[in-house]
């Protein structure tokens, strides 16, 4: 027993503390954090103007015109997204699209934003379908512009609803970066197996990559159900305090 | 200038059809009227008879299929016509309150009016509060619209709707999702409106408050308006056998 533990121990150390590995773990792991958060902005302002084309078309009478156009240029969008691989859309980005840039961390913000943004628009087109069309009514009936009546009462509402949704979307794209390498990438996926090359060490730093994953996604999941319970707040938990 | 006629709202030859690919259903079929500043207008007529249609296109909540409505003037129906200014000014009051339930009561209240600068922030909570103790939920102003019951939901999105000011109130069977013991509560602020001189078009099942309060009384069968008149008029002596019939069926 205590002879294993004396090798996990100099394995440990061989792993993350040698060379100073540990602090390359710490920039990969910032690198990691960099793309989710980066192409999360991205994804979410996709999501949100290509929801709104959508449903907004899907409620017009007449049907055609830009609006028309632009619903066709979305669904395009979505359905080839959804249809190919994200590491074949992060090859494509890389080799094809920007051959000639080497900003990577560009080159993985817009891959992985734009690969979100197409998940994230059909979350929220559910979401804006799920409010009650007498929200809509009621914002216009008092002279509300269209993009007010989303922005104040539509998406807030939405929002709530989706959150659970965004949750896991969100979850999808922290764990989705780890294909990054295939770019040159240093995030901490490529850190493990640069270790894993330098110290024929593989059980350290997988299994320790897999708990920083694990590790950031309860994080993630408790931030998500902590806005969840702040949105619910429309008097229901004050009721049970009177 | 001092007209004899002022005509706050006119609609001429008015048709509403929808269309899905399954079935197209004519819902107003060539209505055409006029309602005066400071009138009381109650809508009646069977269900599906095209009222809360004709109601809802007032404000182009349906948009016309052929036609023309005029709001002081204005030709709605205009494509360069900016609906949104004019509907500032036409409030409207729904079966199903329609409240922002993520939003307090006050703050359903002043949205609009704040949003499309009308008043600052202060002006119209102050505002607020005054409507509020009109209608006696002035302790309410706090509250979120789940906390409420029916009829004060509905007096609530009276308010709400009186907060822009409107030069006149569209009702749509305001009452109709309210249970029996709250319908007076609605009714008695709606009453106090019309007092006031509010020009009034209310689709309602209350044959009461049309009795009490309307100027005039429209009956509406199969999209299109077949008798009018004051409430004695055509609640004592109709003339058209549907509208016989109709009244004969919700007055006991």
């Amino acid at each position: 027993m205590q002879q294993w533990f004396e090798g996990f121990a100099a394995d440990f150390k061989q792993s993350f503390i040698d060379a100073d590995r540990w602090q390359a773990l710490l920039s990969g792991l910032g690198t990691t954090l960099l793309i989710t958060v980066l192409a999360l902005v991205l994804g979410v302002v996709l999501g949100v103007l290509v929801a709104v084309v959508r449903s907004s078309y899907d409620q017009k009478k007449k049907k055609g015109g830009v609006l028309g156009i632009l619903n066709k240029l979305c669904y395009v969008y979505i359905t080839v997204i959804r249809g190919t691989p994200m590491m074949v859309q992060l090859l494509i980005m890389y080799f094809v699209i920007m051959a000639s840039s080497t900003n990577t961390v560009l080159v993985a913000t817009l891959s992985f934003g734009i690969n979100s943004g197409a998940y994230l628009a059909e979350i929220i087109r559910g979401g804006i379908m799920a409010v009650d069309k007498g929200q809509s009514e009621a914002g216009r009936s008092l002279g509300l512009s269209y993009v007010q009546t989303m922005r104040f009462i539509v998406i807030p509402q939405a929002v709530k609803t989706i959150l659970p949704a965004l949750g896991n979307e969100l979850i999808a794209l922290l764990k989705e970066t780890s294909i990054v390498n295939v770019i040159g990438m240093k995030d901490i996926t490529k850190w493990a197996i640069n270790v894993q090359g330098r110290t024929y060490q593989a059980f350290m730093p997988f299994i320790g990559i897999a708990a920083v994953y694990l590790i950031l996604v309860i994080i993630l999941t408790k931030l998500v159900s902590m806005m969840e319970r702040r949105l619910a707040n429309d008097g229901t938990a004050k009721r049970h305090n009177n | 200038m001092e007209q004899q006629k002022d005509t706050i709202i006119k609609v001429q030859d008015l048709h509403v059809t929808f269309s899905d690919p399954s079935r197209t259903v004519k819902a107003i079929v060539g209505l055409s009227t006029e309602i005066e500043r400071g009138e009381v207008v109650v809508v009646i007529g069977p269900s599906g008879c095209g009222k809360s249609t004709f109601l809802r296109t007032l404000n182009l909540l349906e948009t016309p299929t052929s036609g023309k409505i005029f709001f002081e003037g204005a030709d709605l129906t205009d494509e360069k016509c900016d609906v949104n200014l004019h509907r500032q000014k036409i409030g409207m009051v729904f079966q199903h309150f329609n409240l922002f339930p993520n939003m307090t009561i006050k703050k359903n209240m002043t949205l609009a009016p704040v949003q499309l600068k009308k008043c600052t922030q202060a002006e119209a909570d102050k505002k607020a509060m005054e409507l509020l103790v009109r209608v006696g939920l002035d302790d309410r102003a706090e509250a979120y619209p789940q906390q409420l019951s029916g009829g004060q939901k509905q007096r609530v999105a009276i308010t709400r709707a009186l907060m822009m000011e409107p030069d006149v109130m569209l009702f749509d069977e305001p009452t109709s999702a309210l249970d029996p013991e709250m319908v007076g509560e609605v009714l008695d602020v709606m009453k106090e409106l019309a007092a006031a001189g509010m020009t009034m078009v209310v689709v309602t099942h209350e044959m009461g408050f049309a009795r009490e309060v309307a100027d005039r009384v429209l009956f509406m069968s199969e999209g299109n308006i077949t008798e009018e008149g004051t409430p004695d008029e055509l609640f004592e002596n109709p003339k058209n056998q549907r509208t016989k019939d109709f009244l004969g069926k919700v007055l006991h």
